[in-house]
């Protein structure tokens, strides 16, 4: 049985391909946001920012679609294999993952909304999307460009340390935590390490 | 009686009018040159979601030359600086003379020769020509009322259209509109 959602032990569909879609357009947006701001010609980078504003909607969008599914449908309990520590550490990191997934997209709109430049948004040319109701000014515009920044190096920090996990769970420990999130719950639970070890 | 007296004043003020102004044109024949001084050359682009940006070009020159009999042999040269635009943003400033917008280092001037001037009423016309921009050039037209004529100088209130599309400004469609809404205020001394 290929399930959409999760069962107690594996990923469902619904949960896999929002991670990696998530995964894909949050480490897109961070190549982006730096290309964009360092593009010499300066149509090519307003249209970059003009497409990193569009990705930003869509990632706000699915991450709240992700949450959402999530309060609805729990996450699968972690192997056996996971210790102590990081049994403690690892939900905490997966909040700030979240946490920031949602705090950069409303930042940039923040950015946006207060940018003396005041350039609308249209996310992918689809409709309009009203700025945020606050006060336009260059000393605010300062103030979330400069939080839009470092809340950019710490998911870069905390997507770094997120693929590092997954990679150890994969290659050193050699248990399910990555593989679950690739291939989805098919009914067989296994729980533990995978038929690869 | 008074309202009577008033109302007649009006009728009659109504009538001096356009006789006025017809005479006017014709008065105003001779070739003027544009005076940056006491001319300006605004324009707004609408946005997305209302609004829009308004800008100017702060240098420019040009003649308009008004036929004497024929105001349709009248002919208007307009000669725009790009690097002279101002819209009160710097940085939007600093784009509009990029080579995203105007190129202003590559193409310093955008141009506009009338081709044909119609006239449309007492004090109005219809002047067509060829504008340059970028290298490209395209056919539009302006409307011209008379503003003023006095002691030498004539004023024109000249607005238009023009889509920026076609002279490779497109940059930032649809987030801001392809039509740029001229409006001018030209000023010419005689000789």
């Amino acid at each position: 049985m290929r399930s959409l959602t999760n069962t107690p032990t594996r990923y469902g569909w619904a949960m896999i391909i929002l991670h990696w879609l998530i995964g894909i357009v949050f480490i897109g947006q961070f190549a982006l946001g730096f290309v964009m701001v360092r593009t010499a010609s300066q149509r090519t980078s307003f249209e970059l920012i003009q497409l990193h504003k569009s990705f930003g909607f869509l990632l706000l969008g699915l991450v709240i679609l992700r949450i959402a599914w999530r309060l609805g449908n729990a996450a699968p309990a972690l192997p056996a294999s996971v210790g102590a520590l990081e049994r403690r550490t690892a939900p905490l990191a997966h909040f700030a993952l979240y946490a920031l997934q949602i705090a950069l997209p409303l930042s940039g709109w923040a950015l946006v909304s207060v940018s003396t430049l005041e350039i609308p948004t249209m996310p992918f040319d689809l409709f309009v999307m009203p700025n945020l109701p606050l006060a336009v000014s260059d000393a605010s515009e300062s103030f979330w460009i400069a939080a839009h920044w470092y809340l950019a190096y710490a998911g870069i920090a905390l997507v770094a340390v997120h693929v590092a996990a997954a990679l150890r769970h994969h290659f050193l420990l050699r248990d399910t935590v990555l593989a679950r999130m690739i291939t989805p719950s098919s009914g067989g639970e296994e729980n533990g390490r995978s038929i690869r070890s | 009686m008074h309202a009577r007296i008033l109302g007649l004043a009006a009728f009659a003020a109504c009538l001096a009018v356009p006789a006025a102004a017809a005479v006017a044109l014709s008065d105003a024949a001779g070739s003027y040159t544009i005076n940056p001084s006491g001319s300006s050359i605004r324009f707004t682009i609408g946005k997305a979601g209302g609004g829009g940006f308004d800008g100017t070009f702060g240098r420019f020159k040009g003649t308009i030359r008004i036929d004497n009999g024929d105001v349709g042999r009248s002919k208007v040269d307009l000669t725009i600086y790009p690097e002279s635009v101002g819209t009160g943003q710097g940085r939007i400033d600093a784009f509009l003379r990029s080579d995203a917008v105007f190129d202003a280092t590559n193409n310093p001037e955008i141009q506009f020769r009338s081709t044909s001037v119609t006239r449309t009423g007492d004090t109005t016309a219809l002047v067509t020509g060829r504008l340059t921009a970028r290298g490209r050039t395209f056919p539009e037209k302006f409307s011209a009322e008379l503003d003023g004529l006095k002691g030498g100088t004539i004023k024109f209130h000249v607005t238009g259209k023009v889509l920026r599309s076609r002279y490779g400004m497109d940059v930032g469609t649809p987030l801001y509109s392809n039509v740029v809404n001229f409006d001018m205020t030209l000023m010419g001394r005689r000789g």
